[in-house]
């Protein structure tokens, strides 16, 4: 019996070694890099979510370059140090061609002396921080809209919205900082006063002493950055400290939906930077495409909620197998050179990379769509500026 | 004036929830002598096991938190049975090594079990605060301030006037004669390494509702409990207790009118300067033990 079971288990050893070559070979292989555990996890596993339907849609139509598209998926823990790990693993023991990550921007940034080390293209499906394409690394191709892009967005509402004077509270990273930065331009441009800039530690669960601050400064809105755990428990605590303020939540990572699930009426009148709207699909870019992201997510049982994350995913897989398509092989140089190519659409909308940063080393930029929701009775609804716009 | 009487509010709340967090460290380093590193980790078990009671179960939330501290206490006892009785007379350093251990294996398990994705829990308590002059505060934190408050109180009660807290005082002090006076040594050192996981499960329990529940929550409690613990002077009940409302206090007062971003630098050069100056903690006492 004994013997039976090990010759079973290295009959078991030998096929999978023996199949797993043959595969490998076959897919041509995109590497993933996501906070799928930790403090963001959330986010991250949408994400994931996202990336899997790109996949599948893609090996549905016959995958790239007549071989079937397999991801590689790394957890970076919502931690800078483990994303440098994860990105090195892909790249030294996987052997990617290309990557898509890594959610947050300190992560992100983290993950990016790698990339120029071994020589490996990344599709930044989510990060925000501006420094992400400003710092000459020729391998970051940005599929998300930097903090700038954002204020930018929502600059023709700065009058609709009435801000006379804005606080921020945001998390103590590369994202929240640069986030302070990009939309406190904006109020200067637009002429209203700044209060004050609270950060918080992106674990950290309670942050009423900043909400106890932010409230003696008397301002009339409040720009929120962090992720939608840490907004949550802001919104939650606001209420509790009867903070009235005007929230506008900025970097597309607030999922509007699952706020209204836990922090209730604490959510109620609260504005969202999304750049994605799988409320109304039929106003995205590509509204059939949208639609059919937001069925096929409904169909695989995932939480509505995800889904303004869920599409990054999507989109970070498409851009980087179309680059695939367009090089004509998985090889990491050729696809950063197909990386200027591409002109795809995307469930955001169009997807083409434009220089940004330093000259000779620059990184590549798309425009996203950026959108912006509020909640309203307990749903989700454009504002009534947005929608006559 | 305002301002200054919510951050003090605020802080007190907190610092209530770092003390019950401390305690159970304190106790258990204290009578035992061993760092246990998974003490956040019996924080994260007891909020799940609350969650799992009452959004799974569909057990009252008053009841869920008894259970969790119940389960929490049990699991306290198996991993005093099944690892650190085997480790009994070792030095301390191995010890810690297998608490790490078990830290790791712990938050895996969880993140194996609950997925990565933050759950809230459900509470009866009205979203309304309550409004007493220029502060307000959620019914829940004053909830969660009244038990924690008495925890800390049945704690010290238990320790100090029952037969089983003589006995484990005296186990940890002289454990030879303990024996030889009748007291059952084995007993004790479960039932104390249970006592400071339930105290960690309880604390878990009552600050899930409050916040949201994750795997790597118990890494920031942790932190916490060993702020505290330090800060009150290794082993001290007391110190622990008011370590952790001088904490609490601190952090509040040093992000509302220092720097927020620098909010936790606050507790940790505090830490230092206690360190330096008072290196047995700020509640120093002749004796260790109780």
């Amino acid at each position: 019996m004994k013997q039976g079971m090990r010759g079973l288990v290295v009959a078991l050893i030998v096929a999978a070694t023996l199949a797993a070559p043959a595969s490998a070979q076959d897919a041509v292989k995109v590497g993933v890099i996501q906070p799928l555990s930790g403090s963001v996890a959330a986010s991250g596993n949408y994400v994931r979510m996202g990336a899997e339907i790109g996949r599948d849609w893609i090996n549905a139509k016959g995958g790239v370059l007549g071989r079937k598209v397999e991801l590689l998926i790394e957890d970076n823990k919502s931690d800078p140090k483990e994303a440098a790990t994860a990105a090195e693993k892909l790249i030294v023991r996987d052997k990617v061609p290309v990557i898509v990550g890594a959610w947050g921007s300190s992560m992100t940034l983290a993950a990016m002396p790698k990339l120029e080390e071994y020589g490996v293209p990344m599709v930044v499906e989510t990060s925000s921080a501006a420094t992400i394409t400003k710092r000459g690394n020729p391998w970051v191709f940005r599929i998300s809209p930097p903090s700038e892009m954002e204020a930018l967005g929502l600059e023709k509402y700065t009058k609709d919205l009435g801000i006379r004077q804005a606080d921020f509270l945001a998390v103590n990273t590369d994202w929240g900082r640069g986030a302070v930065g990009a939309f406190g331009d904006l109020i200067k441009r637009s002429g209203a006063k700044i209060g004050t800039a609270e950060f918080m530690e992106q674990a950290a669960t309670d942050m009423n002493a900043q909400i106890t601050k932010v409230k003696a400064g008397g301002g009339d809105t409040l720009f929120l950055t962090t992720s939608v755990e840490q907004i949550t428990l802001v919104l939650k605590q606001a209420q509790e400290q009867r903070l009235v303020r005007k929230v506008i939540t900025t970097g597309g990572s607030s999922s509007p939906t699952q706020l209204i699930k836990q922090a209730g009426p604490a959510a109620e009148g609260t504005y969202h930077i999304v750049f994605f709207l799988p409320w109304f699909p039929e106003a995205m870019p590509d509204g059939t495409l949208a639609k059919a992201f937001v069925d096929e997510w409904a169909k695989r049982g995932h939480p509505f909620e995800g889904l303004t994350e869920g599409f990054r995913g999507h989109d970070g897989v498409l851009t980087a197998v179309e680059a695939v398509r367009i090089a004509g092989k998985a090889d990491p140089k050729a696809v950063r050179e197909a990386l200027w190519k591409v002109d795809i659409m995307g469930v955001n909308g169009p997807i083409k990379f434009e220089k940004d940063g330093p000259a000779g080393k620059e990184s590549g930029q798309s425009k996203p769509s950026i959108f912006i929701v509020q909640v309203k009775d307990g749903k989700i609804a454009l504002p009534a500026f947005a929608a006559k716009k | 004036m305002d301002q200054l009487l919510q951050h003090l509010l605020n802080g007190l709340l907190l610092g209530a929830t770092y003390s019950l967090l401390g305690i159970g460290l304190t106790l258990v380093f204290g009578l035992m002598n061993v760092v246990n590193f998974a003490h956040g980790e019996f924080y994260t078990f007891g909020a799940y096991a609350a969650f799992a009671a009452l959004a799974l179960a569909s057990v009252n939330f008053f009841l869920a938190i008894p259970l969790a501290i119940v389960a929490g206490a049990l699991a306290g006892a198996v991993c005093e049975r099944v690892l650190l009785r085997p480790l009994r007379g070792q030095s301390i350093d191995t010890v810690m090594l297998v608490m790490i251990g078990l830290w790791i294996a712990m938050q895996n398990a969880e993140l194996l079990g609950w997925g990565g994705v933050a759950k809230s829990v459900p509470t009866p308590f009205p979203t309304q605060p309550v409004v007493v002059g220029p502060v307000s505060v959620a019914p829940l934190r004053i909830f969660v301030f009244v038990v924690s408050g008495l925890l800390i109180l049945g704690a010290h009660l238990l320790l100090s006037r029952t037969k089983l807290g003589r006995a484990m005082r005296a186990t940890f002090q002289d454990r030879e004669t303990a024996a030889l006076m009748g007291v059952s040594i084995e007993r004790i050192h479960t039932i104390t390494f249970a006592f400071g996981a339930g105290l960690a499960a309880a604390a878990g329990a009552l600050l899930g509702p409050v916040f949201l529940l994750y795997p790597s929550m118990g890494d920031l409690a942790s932190l916490k409990a060993f702020s505290v613990v330090i800060l009150g002077g290794l082993g001290n009940f007391g110190g622990a207790a008011a370590g952790g409302l001088v904490l609490g206090i601190a952090e509040e007062l040093g992000a509302g009118y220092i720097s927020s971003g620098y909010r936790d630098a606050v507790g940790f050069l505090m830490i230092v300067a206690v360190l330096l100056l008072r290196p047995s903690g700020l509640f120093a006492r002749a004796e260790r033990v109780g």
